[in-house]
């Protein structure tokens, strides 16, 4: 297989300092097991699972919480064993500061697991295989936590594009994972060419992480199949449409999937958990996570799902007053809880650095410098998305404008020279714009009600009306006759009593 | 912080930056116009900028706006020097007050103030300075030589105090002033004065005007597009007439070198408030200031037109960015 080594570079991007290698001196450290652990039910997209488990149940590293409920659902194991001490809903890493179902183990320190079973990949059915790996937890470990076993059950996929640019200041999990465990890696990347019989790989990878790219070389040899394409570091390239133009000079079409053009693409800590889900058995019960930022020593650590984040930040070197980004310093948010466990999605843990908090924050006016433009990765116009939020002209946005082509990350904020917070004003007029569309559908619900039941009423009334008169046309009838009747009666008595007077 | 105040970090760029270094860029200009001109033309600007700022904060005040940040935003400022530069260093001061009182106050507050303003500030003034007082507008002091006597004349600073008009005799026509009268005498240009026989003044102006641009193209403050276009219209539209009758009209490097040419390219029509921000707008906007300036300085009433020209082209700016939208990622 011919893979041209052309990089097709995208449209804007920008180029912020990468402070990657603060957290990339030491090995990845694991903490000593947590007395608690603090597991969210749902770590993924999709449905909510069912919980399994009840308080004072001894549970297994690797045992079942909950299972899913539908195909768009994925499993939550524990981590290590223990007993369940709570299940109740408590704070969770989300922007929405809500709280949300979690089950709390009690640590037993016996580390004890469930028994492992490897999968036979050459002699299971598909079907099969994705019914188990719905049961893995395996989801998209990027951030989206999308269930693996859906982006699994495709046909026809020429290409697999597995996403190690890790584009995002500051976050370097994916960079030592594929130092640390590039057979794992490379593994999974092998188990999905298998699964889903695709000819080809290109792995994208930054050129800021040196380390790895040879290591990946030193494994990878002279394979014919897997190709690394090593990318100039520009943010966002870790996107996914754009990380597809990179590698492969196609632009997915609005509304259209990667998979209709016969590209899957995967996240190389997704890799990993497939592989050793497969080729061990283990479901996703840990991740690597980088904690960085303001901190004395950051570091990244393979921390088990639940681990609460303050014995990760105190491990290197912070302190639990402080403020957490969860995600990198471009796209993630500012946790509003920091008690909180480790999740699927928790790629990064960033302190909050001075630089960040003395971000400027005097919003100007628009001049329409276009230095957003300039940057726009999704080629949108920012300035005029700001100017239409702003005046709330809602169908300009969707229709001129393509507000939901915008991935929100924040390439135009970070270059207006205004500080204008404008990924703030987008996601303000999505929801609203998302929230007409709701109200909208419940008027036109309403509307439709309200119509059938004037229908139904006129239709009652006239039945109404109908079966008064039909009961009139009979009931007069038989009156009538009655009447008639009686009155007869009446006549034929009065004559019998005149003709009894004239007798 | 709210949750989701991302990102988290910013590039070090504020509007106050690039206004500095916009001013930065100016400055080469500035100093050849002095050694021409002499050291009025410092005064003018210092009095011109300081009355500009006043306006600026009383109109940020009655508008109920915080005064400083919009004060460091250097846009008034900015209005202020482009106007002061744009007109001779003799016009008397109160003339110059009420070009920046229609600049700061009409053309933009008036109209909702930084970002809102359809029309370029300095231009406004300077327009409404062309059209009450012409023959103040176009009467420049002469200057042939570069004399470095002129930076140490200090009497010449505040010299507007002096008179409220210009002196006879030490006033002299613009280049572009002299064609426009052979043209009206009818006196075929070639023989009315040699025009590349030497630098004058305005010449040696516009090559710092160009060097400025060039440092603000660097600086990437400003892009390629609107200068280019606007120079290569200039270039383009006076060949096609100076080919068609060099007699009557005047070779495009004569119109580069004179008149606002390299000024407007790089620092009037590069006012991204009301220029387009679209490419292909940006395109059509540098051709057409050209196109239409080639016109007023060749058939109109008035010697440069560049100002009318940009004028006249703002008013177009919404609908031309409403037919040059570029296509998004994917809509291909």
């Amino acid at each position: 297989m011919n893979i041209s080594d052309k990089i097709f570079k995208f449209f804007g991007g920008i180029k912020p300092e990468g402070h990657k290698q603060i957290s990339t001196r030491n090995p990845i450290k694991r903490l000593p097991l947590p007395k608690e652990l603090i597991i969210p039910i749902r770590q993924h997209v999709g449905k909510m699972p069912n919980i399994v488990v009840k308080i004072g149940d001894r549970v297994l590293k690797g045992q079942i919480l909950a299972e899913p409920v539908a195909n768009m659902s994925a499993a939550t194991h524990a981590s290590t064993s223990g007993y369940v001490k709570e299940i109740k809903p408590m704070n969770i890493p989300h922007p929405s500061g809500l709280p949300d179902h979690c089950v709390v183990i009690e640590t037993d320190g016996k580390d004890e697991w469930i028994r492992l079973e490897k999968i036979d990949i050459k002699n299971i059915s598909l079907s099969n295989l994705l019914e188990k790996l719905k049961h893995s937890g395996v989801v998209g470990l990027g951030g989206a936590t999308f269930p693996s076993h859906i982006k699994l059950n495709a046909n026809r996929i020429q290409t697999l594009i597995v996403n190690a640019a890790e584009c995002e200041p500051y976050i370097t999990c994916d960079d030592m994972a594929m130092q640390e465990m590039t057979q794992d890696f490379i593994d999974g990347v092998n188990l999905i060419m298998h699964i889903l019989n695709i000819p080809k790989t290109i792995i994208g990878i930054e050129d800021n992480k040196p380390q790895a790219i040879s290591k990946l070389n030193s494994v990878l040899g002279s394979s014919k199949n897997i190709h690394l394409k090593i990318i100039p570091t520009v943010y966002p390239s870790g996107d996914e449409k754009r990380l597809i133009y990179l590698m492969l000079g196609v632009k997915i079409p609005k509304e259209k999937r990667p998979t209709e053009l016969g590209i899957q693409v995967f996240n190389v800590a997704t890799l990993i958990s497939i592989a050793r889900f497969i080729n061990y058995g283990e479901p996703v019960i840990s991740r690597v996570v980088t904690v960085t930022g303001a901190l004395g020593q950051p570091n990244n650590y393979q921390a088990l799902i639940g681990t609460p984040i303050q014995q990760l930040i105190k491990d290197a070197g912070g302190d639990p007053s402080q403020e957490v980004i969860m995600g990198g310093p471009m796209m993630g948010f500012k946790l509003p809880h920091t008690d909180v466990g480790v999740t699927k999605a928790m790629n990064c843990l960033l302190a909050v650095t001075d630089e960040m908090k003395s971000k400027a924050s005097t919003e100007m006016p628009c001049i329409r410098c276009t230095k957003c433009v300039e940057v726009c990765p999704a080629q949108l116009q920012p300035q005029e998305l700001y100017w239409h939020a702003k005046s709330k002209q809602f169908e300009k946005l969707t229709d001129d404008y393509k507000l939901f082509d915008c991935i929100e990350c924040g390439c135009c904020s970070y270059v207006c020279p205004s500080n204008i917070p404008l990924v703030q004003y987008y996601r303000y007029a999505k929801s609203e714009i998302r929230e007409q569309a709701k109200s909208s559908e419940i008027a036109d619900i309403a509307r439709d009600r309200n119509e059938f039941r004037l229908f139904r009423l006129e239709r009652e009334k006239n039945e109404r009306a109908e079966r008064n008169a039909q009961r009139r046309a009979q009931v007069s009838d038989e009156d009538k006759k009655k009447l008639i009747e009686e009155k007869k009666a009446t006549i034929e008595a009065a004559m019998k009593r005149v003709e009894e007077n004239e007798e | 912080m709210t949750p989701l105040d991302s990102p988290a970090i910013k590039k070090n760029m504020s509007v106050s930056a690039i206004m500095f270094t916009v001013t930065l860029a100016l400055i080469p200009a500035l100093i050849a116009q002095i050694g021409f001109f002499g050291l009025q033309i410092l005064g003018n600007l210092i009095i011109g900028i300081s009355f500009a700022l006043i306006l600026e904060a009383v109109c940020l005040k009655l508008r109920h706006y915080p005064i400083k940040p919009f004060l460091k935003d250097g846009s008034a400022f900015l209005t202020a020097w482009l106007l002061v530069i744009s007109i001779p260093s003799s016009t008397p001061i109160w003339v110059m007050l009420v070009g920046l009182f229609f600049s700061i106050v009409i053309s933009k507050h008036a109209y909702g103030g930084i970002g809102s303003n359809p029309f370029n500030p300095a231009m406004i003034g300077y327009a409404v300075l062309l059209i009450s007082f012409p023959k103040i507008m176009t009467n420049w002091p002469s200057a042939e030589q570069f004399d470095f006597n002129n930076f140490l004349n200090f009497s010449q600073l505040f010299s507007m105090f002096a008179s409220i008009d210009i002196v006879d005799g030490i006033v002299s026509a613009t280049p572009l002033d002299k064609i426009k009268t052979a043209l009206f005498l009818g006196e075929p240009i070639n023989n009315s004065f040699s025009i590349f026989d030497q630098f004058n003044a305005y010449q040696i102006m516009s090559i710092f005007y160009l060097i400025g641009g060039l440092y603000l193209m660097i600086k990437k403050i400003i892009t390629w597009h609107l200068p280019v276009f606007l120079i290569l219209s200039i270039f383009v539209f006076s060949f096609i007439l100076h080919q068609i009758n060099p007699d009557v009209f005047m070779p495009s490097l004569f119109h580069l070198m004179n008149g606002a040419t390299f000024l407007a390219a790089f620092f009037i029509i590069t006012d991204p408030v009301s220029s387009p921000t679209t490419l292909r707008g940006k395109i059509i906007f540098g051709v057409m200031v050209g196109l239409i300036t080639v016109i007023i300085r060749n058939f109109g009433g008035y010697p440069d037109g560049i100002a009318f020209a940009v004028i006249f082209m703002n008013i177009f700016v919404p609908l031309i960015e409403k037919f040059t939208q570029p296509k998004v990622f994917g809509y291909e």
